[in-house]
């Protein structure tokens, strides 16, 4: 599968989403923040669309107000907790712009499908580049960030009183996984974003490694999923979104056995120790 | 149980060491407080926490921090930590101000949601130390022996390579206080240790948290709900109430006298013949 451009394309994009989706949703999942990684593909949805119409790269639009938004809901910080009906309104507001650029544009089928489930075997070599950069700026970000995101992650309390700046950390920790979303999105299209980001973030936090592990176990497994989905796709004709969806729940499900089945090993390798 | 109330006889303005050893040294004749307030005023949105408060905390005693919901205990030790700015007068810590991430001054805040991360203690303690800096998390040789030593500390060296979803109330609480030792701190601020655990529990905690702290040479402000499992354990109550603080023995300050005097209402004491103390108050 691998002699056709397209198929190139898609695996190289489909990676570099993967291990920058990975990392950034172990954050999340460390957090308790996953809906905001859901929230924020769905924001970035109409400014895709807005784009798109404007004539310009849907990526661009997404990627503008996926950032930007996650700064907001940053900034509001704990305020935006237990404010489910606030955020579920804003977020309609902005599936229903989307719907309404959609029909503004003239070939909004086509624009719709790719944006909601994704549209990774049309990638072109400019999206491509695109996403490398994003990649590779936000993973320095996320290193860059990493040390006190966690500390404050764990024990904010004290993390707060050791002088970590939480309101900033927590702006730029959104602004990061807006622009994973966006990344994410070409891939699995905004509606499956979970998938890719959350999946593999939440398994790993499930299986307990160390955080210096859990990292780049995070991306192993994005990047697995994202090209096993892939893979799949080729061989059953069915969509790469589908795939990666069916994997990250599978990974999911299959973490949460061992903890329970094989309590009596873990106990008795405490001694060993 | 017994009230260890000798030496802990503080006027409220004058400091003098507990310990014998600080004593005894010659020469030093007004040693610094580790902490000393002069007309002290603190607070937290529209609530008044300290109004013109002045005592000092000798260096190297064990305080317990008392006083009703809502008084504003967590205020103060927030003001300690540098958190919550001084409206008015002056704190000094060890003859310094507060200063936000001062390594010499530990803190244990109230564990108010537990960490259900898969971690294990050491992962824990890693986390913390050095936290406040940008970058990878990363590990010296120093580190880790930073991290051994405070792990020694507390007595906690076997819970470094458990994960602490799967650790006791107990063994939960000595990893926190190995976290509060790392960078050796001066002083240990702790708030509401002694929440989470049943009454036999909780008079083992406080007698554990002192002792750890006498090995360390720390002093210690401890937060409780309850006075009864730090009795015998504190050398001097520091009980906070309606904009006003006292500091003094248990004898002193937990008398009907000096409590109906912090409330400015009646305010009845009662001691069981075993030790235990009511304190109790008509409704106004």
């Amino acid at each position: 599968m691998l002699e056709y451009d397209f198929m190139r394309m898609a695996f190289a994009a489909s990676g570099c989403v993967a291990v920058l989706a990975g990392p950034v949703g172990w954050f999340l999942a460390l957090r308790g923040q996953s809906f905001a990684g859901h929230a924020l593909s769905h924001i970035g949805f109409a400014g895709a669309v807005g784009a798109a119409l404007l004539g310009w790269p849907p990526l661009v639009g997404l990627l503008a107000v996926a950032v930007v938004s996650g700064a907001g809901m940053g900034a509001l910080g704990g305020r935006a907790t237990g404010r489910d009906v606030a955020i579920g309104m804003i977020l309609s507001l902005a599936m229903g712009c989307g719907a309404l650029f959609l029909h503004l544009l003239t070939h909004s089928a086509m624009t719709a499908t790719a944006l909601l489930f994704g549209n990774v075997l049309g990638v072109t070599r400019g999206t491509l580049a695109s996403l490398a950069v994003i990649t590779a700026f936000s993973l320095a970000m996320l290193a860059f960030l990493s040390r006190p995101l966690l500390f404050a992650s764990l024990q904010p309390e004290l993390a707060e009183a050791r002088g970590v700046r939480m309101a900033l950390l927590s702006v730029l920790f959104l602004m990061l996984v807006g622009a994973a979303t966006a990344g994410c999105a070409q891939v699995t299209g905004v509606l499956l974003v979970f998938t890719l980001m959350v999946g593999p973030g939440a398994t790993i936090l499930r299986v307990g490694l160390s955080p210096a592990l859990a990292l780049p176990a995070t991306a192993a497994l994005a990047l697995a999923e994202a090209w096993g989905g892939l893979a799949l796709s080729w061989w059953s004709n069915a969509p790469a979104s589908f795939w990666i969806a069916v994997l990250s729940v599978v990974c999911f499900l299959v973490s949460g056995i061992p903890a329970r089945s094989l309590r009596f090993r873990r106990e008795g390798g405490v001694g060993l120790h | 149980m017994s009230m260890n109330a000798d030496g802990a006889a503080e006027t409220l303005t004058m400091a003098r060491p507990v310990v014998a050893d600080d004593a005894s040294s010659e020469g030093v004749r007004e040693p610094v407080s580790a902490v000393s307030c002069r007309a002290l005023s603190i607070g937290h949105g529209e609530r008044v926490v300290l109004q013109s408060a002045s005592f000092a905390i000798p260096a190297g005693s064990f305080v317990g921090l008392l006083g009703p919901n809502g008084a504003g205990k967590t205020t103060f030790l927030r003001a300690l930590l540098g958190l919550t700015p001084v409206r008015g007068g002056e704190l000094r810590i060890f003859g310094a101000r507060p200063v936000c991430g001062d390594r010499s001054v530990g803190y244990m805040p109230q564990s108010r949601t537990p960490i259900r991360v898969r971690l294990t203690g050491r992962d824990m303690l890693a986390s913390s130390l050095h936290g406040e800096r940008w970058g990878p998390p990363r590990l010296n040789a120093e580190d880790a022996r930073r991290i051994d030593e405070a792990l020694h500390a507390a007595d906690a060296q076997e819970l470094a390579a458990r994960r602490i979803d799967a650790l006791s109330g107990g063994e939960l609480q000595r990893l926190r206080l190995a976290q509060a030792l790392l960078g050796a701190p001066r002083l240990l601020l702790l708030d509401e240790p002694l929440a989470s655990f049943d009454p036999v529990r909780m008079r083992e905690a406080a007698l554990q948290i002192r002792d750890v702290a006498r090995r360390a040479g720390a002093t210690v402000i401890c937060s409780a709900h309850d006075i009864d499992p730090l009795l015998g354990v504190m050398d001097s109550v520091l009980y906070i109430a309606r904009g006003r603080a006292r500091l003094g023995s248990v004898d002193e300050v937990i008398t009907s006298s000096a409590l109906s005097d912090l409330y400015g209402a009646p305010v009845e004491v009662y001691r069981s013949p075993r030790g235990r103390v009511f304190v109790s108050a008509d409704a106004a």
